[in-house]
């Protein structure tokens, strides 16, 4: 079942980024990017990854979604569209050329897939592997001070002089 | 055919190519960021899937994928930071009017 799923969702992918390249109304642009950001949940669940879908939800669909809308409200330019640049065809070349690359080692590399079925759920894992001896404690903090720094950062750039 | 590793990959690629494309071809800077959250999600379907069909009960790339996602949201509010700040000063947000650092 989870192949058609997959199928499926990969089929809105696709025509949800290819939207948002393509449209030139900015914010009906942004709407196919939500879209996406659902999409890539449900990608998560069909790789029986419930807590990463979860995240996604809450911070691409809640919080990034909502930048992106609050960007385009206060640029004022929203509907002089979004034309594409000099670039165009180079840009088109080189990402092709970046897609055949990828797609051709994807297929041509004998990956070590592992026939273990996947642990569910996920959360209690993650959990222990994050905070848990032997675990990814110092990238937890560094990834707090991060936050903190682009909090202050956000601030500081967008102040009223 | 089952759905295994290489069609998560290939549609990863996909996405990620597409996203590439906006970023070098679009003139709007929130355009040109939106395509940036693109890259990063598909990026983000390849480490999920190596997770799943690799290593299964070791969880890596999944915490890879959050470590990604945080830093995702760090740069998302600082890009339109600095699209805002620079919009007050230029009255736009179009990336051929931001020559300032062009020699």
């Amino acid at each position: 079942m989870f192949d058609l799923v997959f199928w499926i969702l990969a089929v809105i992918a696709v025509g949800a980024a290819l939207a948002v390249v393509v449209i030139r109304d900015v914010f009906r642009a942004a709407l196919c990017l939500i879209l996406l950001f659902f999409i890539v949940a449900g990608i998560y669940i069909t790789l029986h990854a419930d807590f990463l879908a979860a995240v996604q939800i809450l911070v691409y669909v809640g919080a990034i979604s909502i930048l992106i809308i609050v960007a385009i409200m206060l640029t004022r330019d929203v509907w002089q569209g979004s034309p594409s640049g000099k670039l165009r065809i180079p840009a088109m070349v080189v990402s092709l050329l970046l897609l055949g690359t990828l797609a051709f080692s994807a297929i041509n590399t004998p990956w070590n897939v592992s026939d273990v079925p996947p642990l569910e759920p996920t959360t209690a894992a993650i959990g222990i592997n994050l905070f848990g001896e032997g675990g990814f404690i110092l990238p937890v903090e560094i990834a707090a001070v991060l936050l903190l720094a682009a909090v202050l950062g956000a601030i500081v750039l967008v102040r009223e002089k | 055919m089952a759905v295994g590793l290489e069609h998560y990959l290939i549609l990863s690629a996909v996405l990620f190519s597409i996203g590439l494309y906006g970023v070098l071809a679009k003139r709007n800077v929130v355009v040109m960021l939106m395509c940036i959250e693109i890259m990063l999600n598909a990026v983000n379907i390849t480490l999920v899937a190596f997770s799943r069909y690799v290593v299964p009960l070791l969880l890596t790339g999944q915490i890879f994928a959050i470590f990604v996602i945080v830093v995702a949201a760090a740069e998302a509010a600082v890009g339109i930071a600095i699209i805002i700040a620079i919009y007050r000063n230029r009255e736009s947000v179009d990336v051929d009017k931001f020559d300032l650092m062009k020699w």
